[in-house]
């Protein structure tokens, strides 16, 4: 215990004695927490971007004016127990889509218009398929659909006009997740190797001097801990930077991006991933200062 | 107490340093290793510390084998060691009283030990007034009476001293032999190693005289004589 309060002892005298070197690590630090930081949030944009996506694409499958409710409903659980990627089915009668329609354009009068000259119900019901976004499912559903079984009360199936577009943006989304988890990946490469030249310079100003504590008969420990611990202050303070600057960035910001996004809240992102933010910020500038501190200090012990 | 026993230091592909270098310092002596610049008697001081490793043959300190014991026991033996060096290795970014408190820490001495004889040894050694001055504040010879002082704070077995005098004036070239002496006296075993031929000539102690990465002389009461 005595051991270690002296170690820490040397760590804020030494933190303290080269101010100017601290404060340098400690920016350093608080960029690359920050821009990993950013990475974590633009993952939760481009995943919210990508679920909104394929929330809009769907299979709509029309039933045949005069198909009873029940066999529609047996094709809906036909479905679901042939299919495990259906995120849900919903089932529209005639009766919901026409009053659908009466909402949608209840102030278009030319539509209304248009509708009452019909005299009857134009509208077929329909079950629409919403699935957890493997395009290789769409082709699985509509095979489902095309059954002869079906073929009665089936009217059509959009998937075919649909296919190419939907494919298309899948494609785009995947491409882009691709891509941003290897841009994150080479970033936080980058990240690492800046913060250990940076604390490599700082232990190299300190060289002569571990090699020294070693000549005296100093133990490993007695010379490693003050780096440790003093990478350790150097991430701690930028945690603690890096924490008020995404909160105060995600609660100004929130407001201009739900504009562009509508129902991201990126304040409440915030908000709800903030003991993952917390620890992923902590690993970041207490784990990679500490960490990167104890192998670089390593060569110098070695005599 | 220290035996070098059949040493040689080769470096890589046939730079012979040191060649069959064997003897015995006993606890107790004062014993001065001469020679001119490049001789290999500062291979052979930081064998003892093993900072070296010879090529062949063994260093024994206190019956163990410096080059084959574990990381610990060997930091264990340089805390029997006081070392003085030409380059003082003083600890740039500690004031002097941290730089002598530094080695008492590291022994696991209380606060209040701490307290005690660091100022201790500062007095006898001159530096009192100096105690929050950090080494780039001191002259060279302020300087090496601070390593003197860290190296006698922890009372040492055996004081090493590598050209200890090369940076200094006339002046603290005798300060620091005569401190040399004093601490001699007062039983430590005491390891000079010099090129100075008036320090040794007027010491009077064994000399042990390198040559070539040869011991070509080992004399009591011996002279410089190369």
């Amino acid at each position: 215990m005595a051991n270690f309060s002296r170690v820490l002892h040397f760590a804020l005298l030494h933190f303290y004695r080269n101010r100017g070197t601290s404060i340098a690590a400690i920016f350093i630090l608080t960029i690359t927490t920050l821009l990993i930081t950013g990475l974590f949030f633009m993952h939760g944009v481009s995943n919210f971007v990508v679920q909104t996506v394929q929330d809009k694409i769907d299979i709509t499958a029309y039933f045949k004016s005069d198909a009873a409710e029940q066999e529609i409903l047996n094709v809906r659980q036909a479905l679901l127990d042939q299919s495990t990627s259906i995120k849900r089915i919903e089932y529209v009668s005639k009766e919901a889509a026409l009053a659908d329609f009466n909402e949608k354009h209840q102030d278009n009068a030319v539509f209304l218009r248009a509708l009452a000259e019909v005299g009857q119900n134009p509208f077929l019901p329909s079950l629409n398929i919403i699935t957890n976004g493997d395009t290789s499912q769409y082709e699985t559903i509509a095979n489902i659909l095309q059954q002869d079984e079906y073929s009665s009360v089936i009217e059509k199936v959009d998937f075919s006009e649909k296919k190419d577009t939907i494919e298309k943006v899948f494609s785009i989304t995947s491409s882009a997740t691709t891509f941003g988890l290897a841009l994150g990946v080479l970033m936080l490469f980058i990240a690492i190797l800046v913060v250990l030249n940076t604390i490599k310079l700082i232990v190299e100003t300190s060289g002569q001097e571990i090699s020294t504590m070693r000549i005296v008969g100093a133990s490993n420990w007695f010379i490693r801990g003050p780096f440790i611990i003093q990478g350790a202050i150097f991430g701690g303070i930028s945690f603690i930077i890096c924490f008020f600057v995404t909160a105060a960035c995600t609660y100004f910001l929130s407001g201009g991006l739900s504009v562009i996004m509508p129902g991201f809240n990126l304040f409440g992102y915030f908000l709800a991933n903030m003991l993952l933010i917390i620890i992923l910020q902590l690993a970041a500038g207490v784990g990679l200062g500490s960490v990167l501190s104890f192998i670089v200090v390593r060569k110098y012990l070695k005599i | 107490m220290i035996r070098f026993q059949n040493v040689t230091k080769i470096y890589p592909p046939d730079n012979a340093i040191l060649e069959d270098i064997s003897f015995e310092i006993n606890k107790g002596e004062f014993v001065s290793i001469v020679g001119k610049s490049g001789a290999g008697k500062t291979t052979l001081i930081k064998m003892i510390l093993g900072l070296e490793v010879p090529t062949h043959g063994d260093v024994f300190f206190e019956g163990e084998n410096i080059h084959k014991v574990g990381s610990k026991m060997l930091q264990k033996i340089r805390r029997q060691i006081g070392g003085i060096y030409q380059d003082y290795k003083l600890l740039p970014q500690k004031t002097v009283f941290e730089n002598v408190a530094y080695i008492m820490e590291i022994e696991g001495k209380t606060n209040r030990e701490i307290e005690v004889r660091v100022p201790q040894v500062l007095e006898a050694i001159g530096l009192k007034e100096k105690i929050d001055n950090f080494p780039e504040e001191l002259s060279g010879g302020e300087q090496q009476r601070l390593a003197i002082a860290r190296a006698l704070v922890k009372q040492p077995d055996v004081i090493i001293a590598d050209e200890p005098t090369g940076n200094l004036d006339p002046y603290n070239t005798y300060e620091v032999i005569t401190l040399l002496e004093k601490i001699h006296k007062t039983g430590k075993t005491v390891v000079l190693s010099t090129h100075d031929r008036e320090i040794v000539n007027k010491l009077g102690k064994r000399v042990i005289t390198i040559e070539n990465g040869r011991l070509v002389r080992d004399e009591q009461n011996g002279r410089f004589i190369i």
